[in-house]
């Protein structure tokens, strides 16, 4: 093992890897800042240059585009609350309020450097870890990947923030979102509505800016003003950033080692990582918390993960052939493409191979996250700027990043349809990340449950595995429980201070006409969804039927907590977001008909002229530069966008 | 250690060619009239690295070598819908200029023949410029033996899985073969690539499983050399006549038809064994095809099928291809063609029979238009 780690470390460190592992690093962090692309878009970029290339370079160049992408996507979470890719999702959480209170520049640098220190931390675990992780592999079945995802769902308790009902209605919705589709048990396609673009189910990413950045984008447009509210220092905010990685180092530490042991297992990592992490991060924290408001910890958990989780995902990558994400499963083809065959041969005769791999993930994370650090400064300024002068580019960028997802106009209308669903979310406070935690686990959730019962029957969960997941599942929840009565047990006499301090803290139901609104479409939606799925067969209908059922509740529950009158009755303002939100849908019915490339230029011209009301000149520059943008990456990465009348005749 | 510098001014080169190919596009609309294009594009239906993906760029390679004008060859990945959604586009888009090319797989040639009501393209449209087939073997836990008769009796005996992807996906003959031979294998679906497939049967989940050769020798052979897995039947290869035989990857492995057709009773006029063998056709031996419009200039489609035929005798590309797909020859142009057309053709009758077959057996629904 030290010889191929030293043969290894000569090899990653030689100057010829070293060049070719920074154009990698380039790469990613272009892809990774521009929304939507993703590793694959880098993997397109760089796949025509593999094959034949002597493998240790061009292992380099990968390593480097895949290692950074999850440190690039930072810049849009933060800066605009659009989640780059799955990975960042939990970031926008916290991240994108910190860039609201003008800690933007802090918000990055922590990021950043809790990326550089996850990626090490879990470059580090690795290195011994590969060499048995073998038989850890194999130990998780499909029982314990549906104990995993359970987990995963039981965040949303956690995150539902003050209404447990509209959470569940939330995640429920989600569940059935992710439903959508084909049944993996049996192959029949259910709630697709007669719609072929709802066959294949709907593309993440669409989800994901829908559900976060549209409602923000919209906020802002009538708040007016610029992204960051209040201003301050940024040079003060990025030393600051630093600071507070040095004061949270446990938490990195331990949310790195989470994220690169849950990245082993196939299957499950990506996804439910930057949660699991968040979630821990809310509930360990100590001191003031302010989740969901801008909590640096909040940043700084799912930001080491992320990384250290790319780097354990290479465990079932390198061992089994079997990707652990989707930026591996894109890294797998481009080690077949180079000839080199995953097994167990990566830890016998190709080791040193291997910790070529790991030590250039390593490195990378590091040239990355440096070259963030450096560019979170100016970058940050951003968010000073008024809105109105961003707001047609960040519009551009989201449909940009929606359109890459299948390049179907279907995206776009998804895109709206569920954004309509995350305004009446926010400006009503129901969960989003609950919405988007059911979305993402559905699959995941019904698969496996599936799978085991089919294998193991019922004895799946009597497996000791899946007993210690539901244990570990049962202590968090009891957890903070049991520490209260023990504090309680100890200070006897500081009870009712206690008990008042809770009741205080525990925030009183709200109910409004939103909430009104969105339960009763929620269980419309569950009597014809019931209709639709009534006519399959009993394990391709189950699950549905069980999100249905979740949906139902939740909302029922809600709405009998406002019917008793437990709830109190606010005011909930609706008609300028829908107003916006209309125009959005204009937008892209004439970008359909015109063309992508002229609509955008022609919005941005109008918008930043007549609504920002700039000068022609500023105007026509920035217009200018979004279509110089959207034409270099269509040549570049051989996109498509929708071309129009227009666009088809000019382009 | 010579070799260094030019190593480090290829891609230099390489990547002032890719820009230009990249803007190539842009001015190449008035070359329409020229005979020979001077961009090929591949639509690949399916993703980025997948395994089709990773065949459309090796080939991509070694065929703008073969081609005397040396075109270049970009691959756009048209992903979704298990590769129905990037095909039925190529099917409406694709002028039959010489410039569009389609990679295919199993997985798009089976819900073809099944009549997948998403399916709107048809493959007699399309000709084929060349094929890589591909073999496989099935193997088993060591707990039912070490010699095939007895392994056989302890399946039928012993219920046990088999991890699947889609009940119409590439391993659907694969089942049909275990139940053609009375195995007790229950099918679970829902595994995202075979690889879910074989790391199901190492945890001991399942206790038969499928790869296709080059995955088996990577993968398997450690596990069988170890003693964790057993190797039972290879599906064997299509010789010209069109008769199933011994794959030569794997001479000393009967094929699933010897072990069949040894059954009393058991004829290649079943209808169970004509269907598999159609299925076996177009997804095993023809598993990835490259294809243009069939309107396609007559000596434009001669100069690519003589490119392809130039790479079969070339020991280079044989060499590499032995390493991607296995020691199989491709198979191209007319040959290609013929057995193209004989595999994709499945009677009403026939479809209707697995239709039938996987609703008695496995309860499974198929939609067929």
């Amino acid at each position: 093992m030290m010889e191929a780690l030293v043969a290894s470390l000569g090899e990653v460190f030689s100057a010829s890897h070293l060049v070719y592992m920074g154009l990698g690093v380039m790469i990613g962090l272009l892809v990774g800042i521009i929304p939507g692309l993703g590793g694959i878009a880098g993997m397109a970029l760089l796949l025509p240059f593999l094959y034949g290339m002597e493998p240790g370079l061009a292992l380099g160049m990968l390593m480097g585009m895949v290692a950074v992408i999850p440190t690039g996507d930072t810049f849009t979470s933060v800066l605009m609350g659009i989640p780059g890719s799955s990975a960042s999702q939990a970031t926008v959480m916290d991240g994108f309020p910190l860039a609201k209170k003008g800690q933007a520049a802090r918000a990055l640098a922590s990021a950043f450097l809790s990326s550089l220190c996850g990626g090490v931390i879990g470059a580090i675990v690795l290195t011994g870890f590969i060499l048995v992780a073998r038989p850890l592999v194999l130990a998780f079945s499909s029982a314990e990947l549906f104990v995993l995802t359970l987990l995963g769902l039981a965040m949303v308790a956690v995150l539902s923030g003050d209404s447990l009902f509209k959470g569940m209605a939330a995640c429920g919705l989600g569940l059935l979102a992710g439903a959508i589709g084909t049944a993996p048990a049996t192959g029949e396609f259910r709630l697709n509505l007669g719609v072929e673009y709802l066959f294949d189910g709907i593309p993440l990413i669409v989800v994901g800016l829908a559900i976060f950045a549209l409602p923000e984008i919209v906020d802002l447009l009538i708040r007016r003003g610029s992204i960051a509210r209040e201003q301050t220092s940024l040079g003060h905010g990025w030393r600051q950033g630093i600071r507070d990685v040095v004061d949270n180092r446990g938490l990195v530490a331990k949310c790195a080692g989470m994220g690169s042991l849950i990245g082993t297992i196939p299957g499950l990592a990506g996804s439910v990582v930057d949660w699991l992490t968040y979630a821990f991060a809310s509930k360990t924290a100590k001191g003031e918390k302010h989740f969901g408001q801008g909590d640096i910890r909040g940043v700084i958990a799912p930001e080491s993960a992320n990384n250290a989780c790319a780097c354990g995902a290479m465990v079932p990558t390198l061992l089994f052939g079997v990707p652990g994400s989707g930026t591996a499963a894109i890294f797998l083809g481009g080690l077949l493409l180079l000839g080199l065959e995953p097994g167990v041969s990566m830890i016998t005769t190709h080791l040193d191979l291997t910790y070529t791999i790991i030590w250039s993930l390593a490195l990378a994370n590091i040239l990355g996250a440096a070259l963030c650090l450096m560019l979170a400064r100016p970058v940050a300024q951003l968010t000073r700027i008024p809105f109105v002068l961003l707001a047609p580019v960040i519009t551009t960028l989201i449909l940009f990043a929606a359109f890459q997802a299948t390049r179907s106009l279907g995206d776009w209308y998804t895109l709206i349809a569920v954004g309509a669903i995350g305004l009446l979310f926010k400006q009503a406070g129901w969960s989003r990340p609950a919405f988007l935690i059911g979305f993402v686990l559905a699959p995941g959730a019904e698969t496996y449950f599936y799978q085991s019962v089919q294998f193991h029957g019922m004895a799946a969960f009597l497996r000791p595995g899946v007993i210690i997941i539901l244990t570990l599942i049962a202590l968090a929840f009891a957890f903070p429980l049991i520490k209260r009565l023990l504090q309680r047990r100890q200070q006897p006499l500081a009870v009712g201070a206690d008990v008042n301090r809770q009741t205080a803290d525990i925030p009183v139901p709200t109910f409004g006409k939103i909430d009104l609104v969105l339960v009763v479409g929620l269980l419309a939606l569950a009597a014809g969804a019931w209709y639709d799925v009534s006519g399959m067969s009993m394990i391709g209908g189950i699950f549905p039927m069980l999100a249905i059922a979740i949906m139902g509740t939740g909302a029922l529950l809600a709405g009998a907590q406002a019917w008793k009158g437990q709830a109190s009755w606010v005011s909930q303002p609706i008609g300028q977001p829908l107003v916006w939100l209309g125009g959005l849908l204009a937008l892209v019915v004439v970008a359909s008909l015109l063309g992508f490339i002229s609509t955008a230029f022609l919005m941005t011209l109008g918008f930043i002229r007549f609504v920002a009301r700039a000068r022609w000149s500023t105007a026509a520059l920035i217009a200018i530069g979004i279509g110089a943008f959207l034409l270099g990456m269509q040549a570049l990465l051989n996109l498509h966008y929708p071309t129009g009348w227009l666009d088809a005749t000019l382009f | 250690m010579h070799a260094k510098p030019k190593l480090s001014r290829m891609p230099c080169r390489r990547w002032w060619i890719a820009c230009a190919l990249a803007l190539l596009p842009l001015f190449a609309e008035a070359d329409d009239a020229q005979p020979t294009p001077d961009t090929l594009t591949w639509t690949v239906p399916f993703g980025v690295g997948g395994g089709t993906d990773v065949w459309a760029r090796f080939m991509s390679h070694w065929m703008a070598q073969s081609l005397p004008q040396h075109p270049a060859i970009v691959i756009d990945n048209v992903p979704g819908g298990g590769s129905i959604t990037g095909t039925n586009l190529f099917y409406t888009r694709a002028q039959p200029n010489g410039e569009a090319m389609l990679v295919t797989s199993a997985s798009t040639q089976f819900p073809a023949m099944l009549k997948d009501p998403r399916v709107r393209f048809d493959y007699a449209k399309w000709t084929p410029i060349i094929a890589a087939p591909t073999g496989g073997v099935v193997y088993v836990q060591p707990r039912f033996g070490q010699e095939t008769g007895e392994i056989l009796d302890n399946l039928r005996e012993e219920p046990t899985k088999f991890a699947m992807q889609t009940p119409t996906g590439l391993e659907m003959p694969v089942m049909l073969a275990f139940d053609m031979l009375g195995l007790a294998v229950e099918p679970v679906f829902g595994m995202r690539s075979r690889g879910e497939g074989r790391l199901a049967f190492e945890r001991g989940e399942a206790g038969v499983d499928f790869q296709t050769t080059s995955a088996y020798f990577s993968s398997v052979t450690p596990l069988v050399e170890s003693g964790q897995a057993v190797p039972l039947f290879s599906l064997g290869v299509m010789n010209e006549e069109g008769v199933i035989v011994r794959d030569p990857a794997f001479p000393d492995l009967p094929t699933f038809s010897e072990l069949y057709l040894a059954q009393p009773g058991a004829s290649r006029d079943d209808v169970a064994y004509e269907v598999f063998h159609k299925f076996f056709a177009s997804g095993y031996a023809l598993q990835k095809l490259l294809l243009v419009p069939k309107q396609v200039d007559a000596k434009l489609l001669a100069g690519y099928r003589a490119g392809a035929k130039a790479l079969t005798t070339n020991e280079d590309f044989l060499a590499a291809a032995r390493r991607q797909v296995g020691p199989y020859e491709p198979v191209v142009g007319e040959v290609a063609a013929r057995q193209l057309a004989s595999a994709m053709e499945l009677s009403d009758a026939r479809r209707q029979w697995v239709v039938d077959w996987l609703k008695d057996r496995y309860g499974v629904r198929v939609v067929t238009r």
